[in-house]
């Protein structure tokens, strides 16, 4: 069994577009391997808005702790404010104080936590000389077992101003992993977030192989080369897709530079078409939707490169 | 001995999970008499350092030996300061297979890390 | 005047909006150009099109706790008090795991025998310089292999010098967790970029969302326009959301953006129609104030 993640470092290059045609083309081509579904993009999860899944399960997602700080008992002594290194801990309100720029509770309440800016630390809890402050679990997000049309979808939605995205991640993929495993599935394919943070790190982990989608733009060669030493520091091979490659030409001609220095393979070149997005609009994988467009026909030639990986990379499907 | 074995489902009938950070249930078995009992890694909810949880759940447990597929340096580090033996599963597949092995000394101890590791701090 | 860009969904042209707008207040306040900070530390991309110098560097370091054994009894405190699982007394040892460790300072404080000291363990730059048109510039840049981009950001917007007066422009990264939290928290005014399909209209709502939960008066930018999409403007209208902009979805435009070029360099009736935008929020955080 398996697991490819989709990356991009820059967002917006289409990794949603092609993760939803990966489902697909896994399901309907000729030669189908058995997948299972993954959006790892918590904070903002697209994949379901191409793939129109049947919600079966929905399950709550604790994702950390934050400080309370029990207004009856605290004296005021202001030692959770010095301590704290995230800024979470807000002063007494003091009047005069309008037009301030600094944070402070509400009138009327001592010290209190910002639950956004609170990490969870509880360095407050048990340095409070009056034991004022105690630990309360967040609810930050949801994930889901669906079923899609090409298979089983695990996916989330982080409450927007979390944190803990990362370990979110890790939940959707383990879920999806162990249903793999089960159901004797061949692949489990991961659509992954922007970036190269925690929530990329998290959707990377256990994957064998890393299909990137770029743009030929300014921003999104140099992103390329980020996302590229991300795969390599935690060595998973990585392949590229060079998406609306036909709109500066001159960017893809340094794609092509950049990936030639770092032995890595272009397995692809995505031209701009309209019905990407038509096919977005009806909610469609865009081979299903219109299997004779350009993009389409290169994202056909994609898979089926992909899939020979996936035999090479160690082991057979 | 105490053992602990990393496995995809609950229960000593499983089939081995490779992945020791993230291997989806640690089974804590007496490998004298059998006895044992599931736990969930604490390893696979997080985001980073599965390795590190998983082992420190192994340590506590006080456990002389345990068997996975892998072992990144995180989790290599931590067991061997904790002194707890770690053994490759080879060729088994399912747990009761891999104690089968174990105790007729044909599984291959470690003595490096194994895996590559990850380095998140998630 | 603080204001920051941002979008929910990558890929909207939020860099574009922010350095276009850059731009276009040189012209509004010669003496005192805009500050602008790229906030997307993971995937900076705002010096493509600013050109900056940048001739200040400092190193963002997490500190975290290294354990004199010589002092330590393995009495736990430090194991006991970590939330991270990042430190543990494991055999006679006790071992400290930095890619967990989040530099909260707990153990270090609790240790009952002042064993643990801190070691910084460096995790990204902030840096800064002149760019274009008398901009001022800054950023931050997540080293490669490192998950947390929160602290990098939240140095970063302490160390910019604040003056009266000064419009500082924040470059938010995509997504609507932490590091756009950091980003967006205390600006006084959100310009959120969206494209007009379905992505882009999802990751609208939870933006919105976003700035609803911070207290931050909020208004859009519609980019790629191709023809109507009601769905987008009913949603606009509903959350009582200005559309300062509408930007057309045009290849020339596509191009210039991805040669490193603002919208004030590809067409530059763009200059007025920010400096438009810029106007209306002033005067819309004003009537909120």
């Amino acid at each position: 069994m398996k697991q490819i993640v989709i990356l991009s470092g820059k967002g917006g290059t289409g990794k949603t577009s092609l993760a939803a045609a990966f489902a697909h083309l896994a399901h309907d081509s000729e030669v189908p391997l058995k997948a299972v579904l993954a959006d790892a993009d918590v904070d903002a999860a697209n994949l379901e808005l191409v793939l129109h899944p049947q919600r079966l399960e929905t399950h709550e997602f604790i994702g950390g702790s934050t400080a309370v700080i029990d207004p009856k008992r605290c004296q005021g002594c202001g030692i959770c404010e010095q301590i704290c290194r995230f800024d979470a801990i807000l002063p007494p309100f003091l009047a005069g104080r309008r037009g301030g720029r600094q944070r402070t509770s509400h009138k009327g309440e001592g010290y209190s936590v910002d639950p956004i800016a609170c990490d969870g630390c509880a360095a407050c809890v048990y340095q409070c000389p009056e034991d004022a402050i105690h630990m309360q679990s967040q609810l930050a997000g949801q994930w889901y077992r669906s079923e899609s049309r090409y298979g089983p979808l695990f996916h989330a939605d982080l409450y927007p101003a979390q944190e803990n995205s990362g370990k979110l991640v890790t939940v959707v993929k383990q879920n999806a992993r162990l249903l793999a495993l089960d159901t004797n599935c061949q692949v489990v394919i991961v659509d992954g977030p922007p970036g190269i943070g925690c929530p990329v790190i998290s959707a990377a982990s256990g994957a064998h192989l890393a299909v990137i989608v770029t743009e030929p733009s300014a921003a999104g060669i140099h992103n390329l080369q980020r996302v590229l030493q991300t795969t390599m520091h935690f060595h998973i091979p990585a392949l590229v897709v060079i998406n609306k490659a036909d709109i500066y030409p001159a960017g893809a001609a340094q794609i092509e530079a950049v990936c030639q220095e770092l032995g890595i393979e272009i397995i692809g070149r995505i031209p701009f078409a309209p019905a990407v997005t038509q096919a977005m609009i009806n909610g469609e994988p865009v081979t299903a939707f219109c299997p004779k467009s350009s993009a389409s026909q290169a994202m056909v030639a994609i898979w089926q490169t992909v899939a020979i990986h996936l035999n090479g990379t160690g082991g057979h499907l | 001995m105490k053992i602990i074995l990393t496995a995809t489902s609950p229960s000593i009938d499983s089939n081995i999970d490779a992945r020791f950070g993230r291997g989806a249930h640690l089974i804590v078995v007496d490998s004298d008499t059998l006895e044992w009992q599931a736990h969930p890694n604490p390893g696979v909810g997080a985001p980073g350092g599965a390795g590190t949880l998983a082992a420190q759940f192994v340590a506590n447990q006080h456990a002389e030996a345990v068997i996975s597929g892998d072992f990144g340096p995180n989790a290599y580090g931590a067991l061997q300061a904790a002194g707890v033996a770690m053994y490759l599963f080879g060729a088994s597949t399912t747990v009761k297979e891999a104690i089968e092995h174990f105790r007729a000394g044909q599984l291959e101890r470690v003595g490096a890390p194994t895996g590559q590791g990850h380095h998140p701090r998630g | 005047m603080k204001i920051s860009i941002a979008s929910g969904k990558g890929g909207t042209g939020k860099t574009m909006v922010a350095t276009s707008l850059a731009f276009s207040l040189v012209a509004l306040t010669p003496e005192q150009p805009p500050l602008f900070l790229d906030c997307d530390v993971e995937a900076p991309n705002a010096h493509l099109f600013l050109h900056p110098s940048l001739t200040e560097q400092q190193e963002v370091s997490l500190l975290i706790p290294s354990v004199d054994e010589a002092k330590c009894t393995h009495c736990g405190k430090c194991a006991e008090v970590c939330q991270y699982h990042a430190i543990a007394v494991l055999g006679q040892k006790t071992l400290v795991f930095p890619q967990l460790c989040h530099g909260c300072g707990s153990c270090t404080a609790l240790c009952p025998e002042a064993a643990i000291s801190e070691v910084p363990d460096r995790m990204g730059v902030i840096e800064r310089g002149p760019a274009a048109a008398g901009i001022s510039f800054a950023r931050g840049v997540l080293d490669v292999g490192e998950p947390l981009a929160v602290p990098i950001i939240r140095q970063l917007k302490k160390w910019v010098r604040q003056a009266p007066g000064l419009v500082v422009l924040y470059d938010a990264p995509p997504g609507t967790s932490c590091p756009v939290v950091e980003t967006v928290r205390g600006s006084d005014y959100l310009l959120l970029v969206t494209e007009p399909t379905p992505f882009g209209l999802h990751d609208l709502r939870l933006a919105v969302q976003v700035a609803g939960e911070l207290g931050i008066p909020a208004g859009v930018i519609i980019n790629r326009e191709n023809g109507p999409y009601p769905a987008l403007d009913e949603f606009c209208a509903s959350q009582h959301l200005p559309v300062l902009l509408r930007i057309p979805f045009e290849r020339t435009i596509a191009e210039g953006v991805a040669q490193g070029k603002t919208l004030v360099e590809i067409h530059l009736e763009y200059a007025s129609l920010f400096r438009q935008v810029f106007a209306e929020i002033t005067g819309l955080s004003e009537m909120r104030a």
